[in-house]
């Protein structure tokens, strides 16, 4: 795709804080033209995309997806995650580094980094480890990895309990400019909890995560941050007490981001009522406090991005007791339907989901020329349709896992292109 | 000139006169070593004590050789075969080996503060040979006295100082005393490595190796040790030598007659590509010899001028 012309869209624009209807003119990948009514190209060789009453937003970018390869290919691959993606409305996915091998040398970097550019789908972008193997015990090559094309380093999966390993992984990685994203969770006080302590757990008669395990963490990271003025970034916020927190970090001005899940400001313990292994994850669904505390923080505009901590795992894995599957649910496909919802109930504006889902990604992880809908950026664009119904079926779902406590929901809201790099995807 | 103090224990104790006057003092010593006879009688009848805590190569024969071409009397002791291996304590020993009258103690030590410590239980002189990561002043005197052989004046110089510098007594030596002079000090290294609280206008703490050597007059690289790589600061040695080697192609950004000193022990191809040291770009060995020359002047200042 050559030449495109995406018309009569509300162009979204986060980079200038403008929503303003426009038509927007590619050429070989880049964004050549955004003007005010028809742009005055035509002939046969231009694609139309006729966007009247649409969104156009910058390419969405979801920052935090765990892709299965190497490794785990029973789960997800790099190429059924992409497709998930896409399918999803991101233009970009960056996935976490605990596959297996973990991505914490150059020469798995590389090998991801490679597969995925054989695609020809989306952006992938890699986020390296902090610690060799995640094992938290000595820190990973991480100019390394940096040179070889990770744009981040996390332990994802597992916090960096050594506080002080956290603390040089902050400077060693500042030291490349490198963005350190933090799994936060006390993990001696999870303990063999499995899902958020409560009146549900105590029910079910199953071990608990205290809210505390995942508060005290975010605290301590919190001062690391300010301490050694790092830049640190905080993975999946799920609780009221974490809100406050950020709160005060953001009060006083500390150089740290946060984010929170779909799932997070979307359903709550109750969900695991049944036994529900596809509602299991870490951190767990909360209470309705909680969720109502994330939905305000969206609105407030405390948190800095949302993602959607895309966790395959297969449905053997999880056709079994709430002990024994694995925490994590699959997000690509459902995390914009449901942050749509939070712009229909008011608590987010067109704007605020580009910022979220596509500005602030790109920005905390330096994406070049990416996150904004300006000249010269790449053609990375998601068209919207947020008026359009439709249910998420399981046989519909491009992941390789099919593990969602959302299958047969019906959604208001949803991508109807997307654009990569100038290429169409129609979905 | 003269210098009072009984003891060289910190550079932050020298004047900016005063380390002039050790390194014009130096000047002088030097000759002697590049005599046929290497002896004067200057420190006959003195006996002087060398104290090593921790292995040194360098610095204790530089010390000896400098307490023999001086005369004085010199007994180096063993640490791993004397008291202090059968639980003696430090001060118990220094009170010990004082009532056996030495004019000086000569203290290598891998605890900081342990050269003050004993220079306030004895009456005796105490030379600072290299105590924890803390200061090493006659390093830093032979850094000066190598750089004012090839520059006339240190003031307004750029000097970067490459490597670990928050273990480096060597650094910590250097840049309080190269800041006297009134150099302008550029640090460069793994974040992890650098120190966190300067509060000074001439040391900065550059963004990248390139930033600290462009046009660079003197370059001072630190050696970095492997026990680095655990307590996380820093990934592998490999990572290492990736990232914050001194290459020919980094040193091409420095001034045409850069001066390249280290304080050995060097690890080629680690912080420094061993094809620089071949070239002979650096002046490793000069401060080698001129470490013999300034510690004769240590000895004669802090012992010439007292009478025990």
């Amino acid at each position: 795709m050559e030449k495109l012309l995406i018309k009569n869209g509300i162009v979204v624009d986060p980079a200038t804080d403008t929503q303003v209807k426009r038509d927007i003119y590619i050429e070989n990948g880049l964004i050549k033209e955004i003007a005010y009514e028809s742009i005055g190209k035509n002939g046969i060789d231009i694609n139309v995309i006729d966007a009247n009453n649409l969104y156009v937003l910058p390419g969405l970018v979801d920052m935090h997806v765990h892709l299965r390869e190497p490794g785990f290919e029973y789960k997800e691959t790099i190429k059924t995650g992409m497709e998930a993606a896409i399918a999803g409305g991101f233009t970009s996915i960056c996935c976490m580094p605990n596959s297996n091998p973990v991505n914490d040398c150059k020469e798995v970097n590389s090998f991801i980094i490679n597969k995925a550019k054989s695609f020809d789908l989306c952006n992938l972008f890699t986020i390296g480890a902090i610690s060799r193997g995640n094992k938290g015990l000595n820190l990973a090559n991480i100019g390394d990895l940096k040179h070889s094309g990770a744009v981040g380093v996390s332990d994802d999966g597992r916090p960096v309990e050594d506080s002080s390993l956290m603390a040089r992984a902050l400077l060693y990685a500042k030291t490349f400019d490198m963005p350190v994203i933090s799994h936060s969770e006390d993990i001696k006080l999870r303990g063999k909890g499995l899902m958020n302590e409560g009146i549900i757990s105590h029910k079910l008669g199953v071990n608990g995560i205290p809210s505390a395990s995942e508060e005290i963490a975010i605290f301590r990271d919190i001062k690391l941050a300010e301490y050694y003025g790092a830049s640190l970034h905080i993975a999946h916020v799920s609780t009221k007490g974490s809100v406050e927190l950020i709160k005060m970090a953001k009060n006083k001005g500390i150089n740290i981001t946060f984010e929170t899940c779909p799932h997070y400001f979307s359903i709550t313990e109750e969900s695991l009522l049944s036994y529900n292994t596809n509602a299991k994850m870490n951190p767990p669904l909360r209470t309705m406090e909680d969720v109502n505390a994330i939905k305000n923080a969206l609105k407030e505009g405390l948190f800095d991005v949302i993602a959607s901590d895309h966790a395959p795992h297969s449905e053997d894995e999880k056709n079994t007791t709430l002990d024994e599957a694995p925490f994590g649910i699959i997000g690509l496909e459902t995390s914009l339907a449901l942050t749509l919802k939070l712009y229909h109930e008011k608590y987010l504006s067109m704007l605020d989901i580009a910022k979220l889902m596509s500005f602030n990604p790109a920005r905390i992880l330096k994406l070049q020329n990416r996150g904004g809908i300006r000249n010269g950026n790449i053609a990375d664009i998601t068209i919207v349709d947020p008026g359009k119904k439709w249910t998420y079926k399981k046989e519909n779902i491009k992941s390789l896992s099919k593990n969602s406590p959302f299958i047969n929901k019906i959604f208001k809201g949803a991508a109807l292109y997307v654009i990569i790099k100038g290429k169409i995807f129609n979905l | 000139m003269s210098y009072v103090k009984k003891d060289l224990i910190s550079i932050n104790d020298l004047s900016k006169s005063d380390i002039l006057y050790f390194v014009e003092t130096a000047k002088e010593f030097k000759k002697i070593s590049l005599q046929d006879i290497k002896k004067v009688p200057t420190m006959r009848g003195k006996t002087i004590l060398n104290l090593f805590f921790e292995p040194s190569t360098r610095t204790k024969t530089s010390f000896e050789i400098a307490q023999k071409r001086l005369s004085a009397d010199t007994i180096n002791l063993s640490i791993s075969q004397s008291s202090v291996a059968k639980g003696e304590s430090l001060s118990d020993t220094i009170l010990n080996l004082q009532a056996m009258k030495p004019d000086a103690f000569i203290i290598r030590h891998y605890e900081s503060g342990a050269p003050f410590f004993i220079s306030n239980i004895t009456n005796a002189s105490v030379i600072n040979a290299g105590d924890g990561i803390n200061e090493h002043p006659t390093q830093c005197l032979l850094d000066i006295m190598t750089i004012f052989e090839h520059k006339k004046e240190i003031k307004s110089l750029k000097i970067a100082i490459i490597g670990d510098i928050f273990h480096s007594r060597v650094a910590r030596s250097d840049i309080a005393g190269l800041s006297k002079l009134g150099a302008e000090i550029y640090l460069y290294g793994p974040q992890t490595l650098m120190p966190r609280f300067i509060n000074s206008d001439n040391i900065k703490i550059a963004g990248s190796m390139e930033t600290a050597v462009k046009e660079a007059d003197v370059i001072i690289m630190l050696r970095v040790q492997k026990e680095r790589t655990s307590f996380y600061f820093i990934p592998s040695i490999e990572e290492y030598r990736n990232y914050f080697k001194l290459t020919s192609e980094i040193l091409k950004l420095a001034s045409k007659d850069v001066l390249i000193l280290h304080p050995g022990p060097v690890n080629r191809d680690v912080e420094i590509s061993g094809s620089i040291i071949n070239s002979g770009k650096t002046v490793i060995l000069d401060q080698v010899e001129n470490g013999i020359a300034i510690r004769m002047a240590c000895l004669y200042i802090l012992l010439g001028g007292r009478h025990s």
